[in-house]
C-alpha cells in the first residue's frame, strides 16, 4: 500500500514536470520557429531586391527595411522585454493594475513581460528584481510592497544599466530609479472630504460625524487618504469617532464596521472605507445591524479605488461617491519607455488622471486647493469602460 | 469550600476563568464610561431587510466570528495530542480549499458571477476533497516518513496559498450569490456559521465519547510505541488525525469564503493556524501531546475572539492592538502554567498550615 501510494505520487510528480517541460520547449519551439520565418522572410525580401536591383534600387531596399521592422517585431530579439514586481493580488484595484500592464506589454505591442506575483512579500520582491537583473531585461517596473530597504537593489540595478520605473506606491530610501507612475492618494483623500463639505452644505446637513476604517496601517494610500481627509475634517471641525483599519480586505471592513454599529449605534452620519472592497464589507455589516445607507439615507458611505463592483453599488444607490485611484498605469509607464527609447528624460514623478464618480443628485462642485474639480456621473457606459 | 476546591479542580476552570476575565474588562470599561455596565452582553433582536430578524449583540459576534479558529481548534486538538506537533499549515489550506472551492461554483477564469456554474453542494464537495487530500499528504509525511510536524505541515504552510492563486487565476474570485452566502450569513435569527460550528463540535464530541478514538489517540500521543506494542495501529491513527485536521481546514475555508462571497486567496485564513495553535494552549492543553480536553481548545478559541472583539469595543487604535493581545495572552498563559499553579498551591497550603497552627 504504502509502496503503491508512493509510486504514485512519484509518477504524478514525473508527469508534472514532463508536462511544464513540454510546456516551456513549446513556448522556446514556437519562439525559434517566429524567428526562423522571419528570417526567411528578410533572406526571400533580400534575394528579391538583388533580382530587381538593376530596374529598382530603392524598392528594394524598402522591401529589406520592411522584413528587418518585421523581424523586430515578431522576433525574440526586437522585443523590449520588461520585468514586472507585483505587490500580489489582494484587491480587484491591484487586478486591474496587473491585467493593464499585461495587456499594454504583449507581444503583440512588441514587449516581453515577465511578471511575478510577489504574494505581498518583500524579501520575494527584491529576488524577483534580482532574477529580472540576471535574465538582463531592458526595464524593470517595480510596485515596491514597503517603501524603504531599495537602495542595494536599485544599485544594482543602476550597475546593470537597467532602468527602473515605479509605479503605485513608493519608494522613499533611494533616487536611483528613472521615474515614479502614480496617483496623488493626498488628493484623493482631501477630494472626499472636500465633496463631503460642498454635499453636506447643499443637503443642510450641519454635524458631521465619521467613522473611517483605514487600509492597511503604513501603506502610502491609507496615510495619503487619511491625511488628506482628517486635513479638510480639521478645517471644518468634523467628529472622527474612530479610525480603524479593515486591512484593505473586504473581511477586515466587514468586522470593523459590525464593532462600529455597536459602537456607536445611532451616533454616526458619514463611513469612510478607504477602499471599495472594505465598502463591500461595510456595507454586509450594516445591512445585518439594520443601518440604511446611501444616497437618500442617514449615513453617507464614502468609497475609494472606484473598480467596476464599486461603481455598480454607486449606481445602484448605496455608495454616495466614489474618489479613484486609477490603476491603469501602464499606458503612462509604456509613454516613460517610449521616451527613454527616443532618449528623452522622462519627469520624475508622472501623475495619472483620476476621476471622482457620484449619482447626478450626489455632484456637487468642489474645488481642492484652488483647483475646480468635475465629477463624473456614473452610468451603465461607465461602469463598463471601468476596469 | 469542598465545592469550591471542587470548581477548582475542574480541568476547564482555568480556561473559563481566562475568558470571563476578558469580558469582565468590558464591564468595567462600559460602567467607567457611565453606559450600561451590561451593554456588551445585551443581546436583542434586530430587524433587517436583508436578512429579515436576527440575532444582534457582541456576544452572538463573538461567536459567529470566533466560528473558524473554534472549527481549526477541533482538529488541530486531535493533531497535537497524536503527533505532539502543530499543523502549521490549516490558514494556507483554507485558503486553498475556499480557492477552488470558488474556482468551480464561478467556472475557470472567471472574476466575477452571480449564477454558479456548478450545483453548490459539487462545490463544497471540492473543498471538503481537497481539505482531506492536503490532510492525507500531512499525514503521509508525518505518519509514514516520520518527518517533524512542523517540516512536514511547512510545506503546504508555504505552497498550499500558491496552489489557491494558480487555480483562481491569480485574480479575486467573486460568487456573489445568494445560495452560496447563506453559508456565511444567517440561517433565521441565527448566523449560519455558529450552526455549523455546533455541528462540527457535537459531531466530534459524539465520535470521541461513544467510540475510542479519544483513547486511542491520546495513548498513541502518550506513547505510540508502547500503544502499537499493544496493538494499536499508531500511524493509521496519526495520519487519521491529520486527515480530520485537513477537512476541518476545509470547513473553515468555506464559513470564510462565504462570509465574503469570494476567494480572496490571499487573506483568509491569513495568521489563523497560529491562533489555532493558541487556543489549544489556552485551553490548558499540553502541546507535547498526549491527553487532551477538546471543549478546553474551544473555550481558547472564544478567549481569542473575545480579546479581538473587546479591543474592538474599546477603541484601540489598531496599530496597538496587538501589543494589547500579546499582553493578555502572555498573562492567561502565564495563569495557567504548571509552575505558577503549583506556587498556588503552595501559598494556599501554607495559609491552611497556618490557620491551624493558630487554632
Amino acid at each position: 500500500m504504502k509502496k503503491k501510494l508512493l509510486g504514485t505520487l512519484l509518477s504524478a510528480a514525473m508527469v508534472m514536470s514532463l508536462l511544464a517541460g513540454c510546456g516551456s520547449s513549446a513556448a522556446t519551439d514556437a519562439a525559434a520557429d517566429a524567428a526562423a520565418t522571419v528570417e526567411d522572410a528578410a533572406d526571400d525580401a533580400a534575394e528579391e531586391a538583388q533580382a530587381e536591383v538593376v530596374e529598382d534600387v530603392e524598392a528594394a531596399e524598402e522591401a529589406v527595411e520592411e522584413a528587418a521592422a518585421d523581424a523586430g517585431a515578431s522576433s525574440d530579439g526586437g522585443n523590449i522585454s520588461i520585468g514586472f514586481a507585483q505587490v500580489g493580488h489582494e484587491s480587484d484595484w491591484r487586478t486591474a493594475s496587473t491585467k493593464s500592464c499585461q495587456d499594454v506589454f504583449s507581444e503583440a505591442n512588441g514587449y516581453d513581460l515577465s511578471f511575478v506575483d510577489c504574494d505581498n512579500d518583500e524579501a520575494a520582491q527584491k529576488e524577483a528584481v534580482r532574477s529580472f537583473i540576471e535574465q538582463g531585461v531592458d526595464y524593470i517596473i517595480i510596485d515596491p510592497i514597503i517603501a524603504t530597504g531599495w537602495d542595494t537593489v536599485l544599485t544594482e540595478c543602476e550597475d546593470a544599466g537597467i532602468p527602473v520605473i515605479v509605479i503605485d506606491r513608493t519608494i522613499d530610501d533611494s533616487d536611483k530609479y528613472v521615474a515614479w507612475v502614480g496617483s496623488n492618494f493626498l488628493t484623493e483623500g482631501k477630494a472626499a472630504g472636500e465633496w463631503l463639505k460642498a454635499y453636506a452644505e447643499k443637503q443642510g446637513i450641519g454635524e458631521i460625524n465619521a467613522l473611517v476604517i483605514s487600509g492597511s496601517t503604513g501603506a502610502s494610500a491609507q496615510i495619503g487618504r487619511s491625511d488628506g481627509f482628517k486635513e479638510i475634517a480639521d478645517r471644518e471641525g468634523w467628529t472622527i469617532l474612530d479610525e480603524q483599519t479593515g486591512d484593505f480586505t473586504e473581511a477586515g471592513g466587514q468586522e470593523v464596521m459590525e464593532s462600529y454599529c455597536k459602537s456607536y449605534e445611532g451616533k454616526f452620519n458619514v463611513v469612510v472605507c478607504q477602499n471599495d472592497n472594505e465598502a463591500f464589507g461595510a456595507m454586509t455589516a450594516m445591512d445585518n445591524a439594520g443601518v440604511a445607507y446611501g444616497p437618500g439615507n442617514d449615513v453617507i458611505l464614502i468609497s475609494f479605488d472606484a473598480c467596476t463592483a464599486g461603481l455598480e453599488d454607486v449606481k445602484a444607490g448605496k455608495i454616495s461617491a466614489d474618489f479613484e485611484c486609477n490603476p491603469l498605469a501602464a499606458p503612462f509607464v509604456e509613454m516613460v519607455i517610449q521616451q527613454l527609447q527616443n532618449g528623452e528624460t522622462p519627469d520624475k514623478e508622472v501623475y495619472m488622471e483620476e476621476h471622482w464618480y457620484a449619482l447626478p443628485d450626489q455632484i456637487v462642485d468642489f474645488s481642492i486647493d484652488g483647483a475646480a474639480q468635475t465629477m463624473t456621473e456614473v452610468t451603465d457606459d461607465v461602469i463598463a469602460a471601468q476596469y | 469550600m469542598k465545592t469550591w476546591n471542587k470548581i477548582k479542580s475542574w480541568p476547564l476552570f482555568l480556561p473559563v476563568v481566562a475568558l470571563i476575565l476578558v469580558m469582565a474588562v468590558n464591564i468595567i470599561y462600559d460602567a467607567a464610561t457611565g453606559s450600561n455596565p451590561f451593554s456588551f452582553f445585551m443581546i436583542s433582536l434586530r430587524n433587517t431587510t436583508t436578512s429579515g430578524t436576527i440575532l444582534y449583540g457582541r456576544i452572538i459576534d463573538i461567536i459567529n466570528r470566533g466560528s473558524e479558529v473554534a472549527i481549526l481548534a477541533i482538529g488541530m486538538t486531535l493533531v497535537v495530542s497524536a503527533s505532539a506537533g502543530t499543523d502549521i499549515s490549516v490558514g494556507s489550506v483554507m485558503s486553498l480549499c475556499a480557492s477552488f472551492m470558488c474556482m468551480m461554483l464561478a467556472g475557470y477564469g472567471v472574476s466575477s458571477t452571480t449564477t454558479l456554474a456548478v450545483p453548490l453542494i459539487i462545490g463544497l464537495l471540492c473543498a471538503v476533497v481537497m481539505g482531506l487530500v492536503c490532510g492525507a499528504f500531512n499525514g503521509t509525511l508525518v505518519a509514514h516518513l516520520s518527518i517533524q510536524p512542523m517540516v512536514a505541515t511547512l510545506i503546504l504552510y508555504s505552497a498550499a496559498r500558491a496552489i489557491g492563486l494558480l487555480l483562481c487565476n491569480d485574480l479575486i474570485v467573486y460568487v456573489r450569490n445568494p445560495s452560496f452566502a447563506f453559508i456565511g450569513a444567517f440561517a433565521g435569527p441565527i448566523p449560519t456559521p455558529i450552526i455549523i460550528t455546533a455541528i462540527c463540535i457535537i459531531v466530534v464530541s459524539l465520535v470521541l465519547k461513544k467510540t475510542a478514538l479519544g483513547m486511542y489517540i491520546q495513548s498513541v500521543g502518550i506513547n505510540a510505541k508502547a500503544s502499537r506494542i499493544a496493538g494499536l495501529n499508531s500511524k493509521l491513527l496519526i495520519f487519521l488525525a491529520y486527515m480530520l485536521c485537513g477537512l476541518f481546514a476545509a470547513i473553515a475555508g468555506i464559513v470564510a469564503s462565504s462570509r465574503i462571497t469570494s476567494a480572496d486567496s490571499n487573506n483568509i485564513g491569513l495568521y489563523l493556524e497560529m491562533d489555532a495553535i493558541l487556543s489549544v494552549a489556552l485551553g490548558g492543553n499540553s502541546l507535547g501531546g498526549g491527553k487532551f480536553n477538546l471543549a478546553g481548545s474551544i473555550i481558547g478559541a472564544y478567549t481569542i475572539q473575545a480579546i479581538t472583539t473587546t479591543l474592538y469595543a474599546l477603541g484601540v487604535s489598531s496599530i496597538q492592538a496587538p501589543v494589547f493581545k500579546a499582553v493578555i495572552v502572555i498573562l492567561i498563559v502565564v495563569i495557567e502554567a504548571p509552575p505558577f499553579k503549583a506556587f498556588l498551591r503552595r501559598q494556599s497550603a501554607a495559609r491552611a498550615a497556618a490557620k491551624g497552627v493558630r487554632a
